[in-house]
């Protein structure tokens, strides 16, 4: 069965469709990715799934259950992380997991026996007694994410859960997610980071304006867009124009020149690495002297620019 | 030499111990409505641990109610301070307490728009539950201010015919009512979009509901028009209560009156309450 199922789902916002005939298949016990800029419709679309906002059209299930006609039901499978720490600011670590414990049905004495649990396998024991503004954000994100697994849902909505974290930190959040899924959660996770979604998730959803603009696995994705681009710095500004000439005959691509006067930057497509090799190998032989060199990932503007560039050419 | 502790340097999280506890959770039965509320009390109790200064408006703000008017009007309207106070104390004690019930609505404004409430409304609980809280956590500072106003009350020299069991019960009666009139701030709260507005707000209605009313002055003393109003305004049906428990009696009209304003503001204004957090 899939964790959640949805079909032409819709929510407007005055003049806006905020989310605007959404259709998704997340298949249990993975991650799934969805991706796009700020106000593209994904924490709208999260909020309607975790029966915090209530669709205006189309329908969503989630295990099964419709989120407008049966929202309890949901409400016991599911927990949220949200965009804003979902934890209680003038509480403690403690206070904040024990509260939770209780809302949910636990004993006191279980309650806390459980939030020690959590806060130590979480790395916050130290900072359990003291008030949650006084976290840091990585601290925070710990502590929201602690407390959505107090119970262990079947579905964990993620929305945007590495946004102004620092790398470390952004680091242990995924193996927390990681270790999360490995035990059988399915976690909806919403990102604007592309290296994010394909860290953590197996299948991603690109949305944009409130549709969904591309899906697929991650691989389906990216060869989509492409592989990503070389980028080099020469030694000498006067070799670029030839350098250019050489790229663009060895790789059959556009290449642009950067703002830097000795930068440069060429797309790719298909075998990455062999292109880039080879096109270095043929600045070598003409005499042009490559100081620097790097091999990136198609960033999500480029993958954006190339889905959205698709739509309209086919439109 | 100095060392610098880096603030983020704590302990990391373990995965191999999340997997072990994911393992082991097990969801207990969905807890009752008044297991739920009350725990949102304790939240609210949490919240003035925290910062125990807010209560300094709860104790103040009576204390200065009630040297204000009996020293300023009691030798006017009763011959002195002294006997003024015996007439003004249970008016003095309930329109304090009512002004406090405010707050209500100002920690609801300020609390509302905060990510948490995201997490408690995707909770399968009872769903008045955070807004019951609110109140149970705020009988704390209703008790808080009618124990100080009493007090020192009877430090000044009031002197209640009823006795400690009186003034008890007309405590309880003020408090009882409170509790359901704390529902219209919660739903302003809910519907004004800024603390400010829900103060604004909460002045325009409470200055006319407490002035307007007995406890001050014998109504008897007002022009026919305004009588007509201060005799059903909800505050003065709710002093005359108070009034005749504290002095040792019982009004059963002004009893039945305070009451089924009671059911009214939780009725109608516990609904309206619920349309708005379901919404938000």
């Amino acid at each position: 069965m899939n964790a959640i199922e949805t079909s032409g789902l819709v929510k407007i916002f005055g003049d806006t469709r905020a989310v605007d005939g959404v259709d998704l298949a997340v298949p249990a016990g993975t991650v799934y990715g969805l991706l796009g800029p700020n106000g593209a419709g994904k924490t709208t679309t999260v909020k309607m799934l975790a029966t915090l906002l209530r669709p205006d059209d189309g329908q969503a299930l989630v295990f099964g259950h419709d989120v407008r006609a049966d929202p309890d039901a949901v409400r016991r499978l599911v927990s949220l992380t949200g965009q804003y720490a979902s934890v209680d600011e003038d509480l403690t670590g403690t206070e904040n997991l024990v509260l939770l414990g209780r809302l949910t049905g636990h004993s006191r004495a279980h309650a806390k026996e459980r939030a020690a649990q959590l806060l130590d396998a979480f790395g916050l024991t130290e900072a359990a007694g003291k008030q949650v503004k006084h976290y840091s954000g990585g601290m925070r994100r710990r502590l929201d994410i602690a407390a959505s697994i107090l119970n262990t849902p079947q579905l964990l909505f993620l929305d945007e859960p590495t946004t102004g974290l620092d790398p470390r930190s952004r680091n242990q959040v995924w193996d927390i997610v990681r270790a999360v899924v490995a035990h059988g959660t399915t976690v909806l996770l919403t990102t604007q980071y592309l290296d994010e979604a394909d860290q953590l998730a197996s299948r991603i959803a690109v949305i944009d304006h409130g549709r969904v603009i591309a899906e697929g696995t991650k691989g389906e994705l990216k060869a989509s867009v492409g592989v990503g681009a070389v980028h080099l710095r020469l030694r000498d500004a006067h070799q670029r124009a030839e350098a250019q000439a050489v790229l663009s005959r060895v790789l059959d691509a556009d290449v642009q020149l950067d703002s830097d006067p000795v930068a440069l930057t060429a797309r790719l497509s298909g075998r990455a690495t062999e292109q880039a090799a080879e096109a270095l190998a043929q600045l070598a032989r003409e005499g042009i002297t490559v100081d620097n060199f790097s091999l990136g990932q198609p960033s999500l503007d480029e993958v954006f620019l190339a889905l959205t560039d698709k739509k309209e050419a086919a439109a | 030499m100095t060392v610098t502790k880096e603030p983020e340097a704590l302990a990391a999280p373990k995965p191999e111990d999340l997997a072990a506890l994911l393992l082991e959770s097990h969801r207990p039965p969905r807890p009752s409505a008044l297991s739920v509320s009350l725990t949102f009390g304790w939240r609210a109790v949490l919240k003035i641990k925290h910062v125990p200064e807010q209560l300094f408006d709860v104790t103040a703000f009576p204390v200065m109610m009630i040297l204000m008017f009996t020293y300023l009007f009691g030798g006017a309207l009763a011959g002195s301070p002294g006997e003024y106070l015996q007439y003004l104390l249970p008016g003095v004690t309930v329109t304090s307490v009512v002004m406090i019930t405010m707050y209500t609505g100002v920690s609801v404004n300020t609390d509302i728009e905060k990510g948490v409430f995201d997490r408690f409304r995707t909770l399968p609980i009872w769903r008045p539950a955070p807004m019951v809280g609110y109140i149970l956590g705020d009988l704390l500072r209703y008790v808080l201010a009618s124990t100080t106003i009493v007090l020192v009350g009877l430090i000044l020299g009031f002197r209640p015919e009823g006795g400690l069991v009186g003034v008890v019960l007309g405590v309880a009666v003020l408090v009882a009512f409170s509790f359901a009139f704390s529902w219209v701030w919660t739903m302003f709260g809910l519907l004004l979009r800024s603390e400010k507005s829900v103060m604004g707000v909460s002045m325009m209605v409470l200055f006319p509901l407490t002035f307007l009313s007995n406890v001050y002055v014998n109504p008897g003393t007002m022009p026919g028009w305004l009588q007509s109003f201060v005799n059903v305004n909800p505050i003065s049906k709710l002093v005359d209560a108070v009034r005749a428990l504290m002095a040792g009696g019982f009004n059963g009209q002004a009893m039945l009156w305070t009451l089924g304003y009671a059911i009214l503001f939780t009725v109608v204004f516990g609904t309206w309450t619920m349309r708005l957090y379901n919404r938000k």
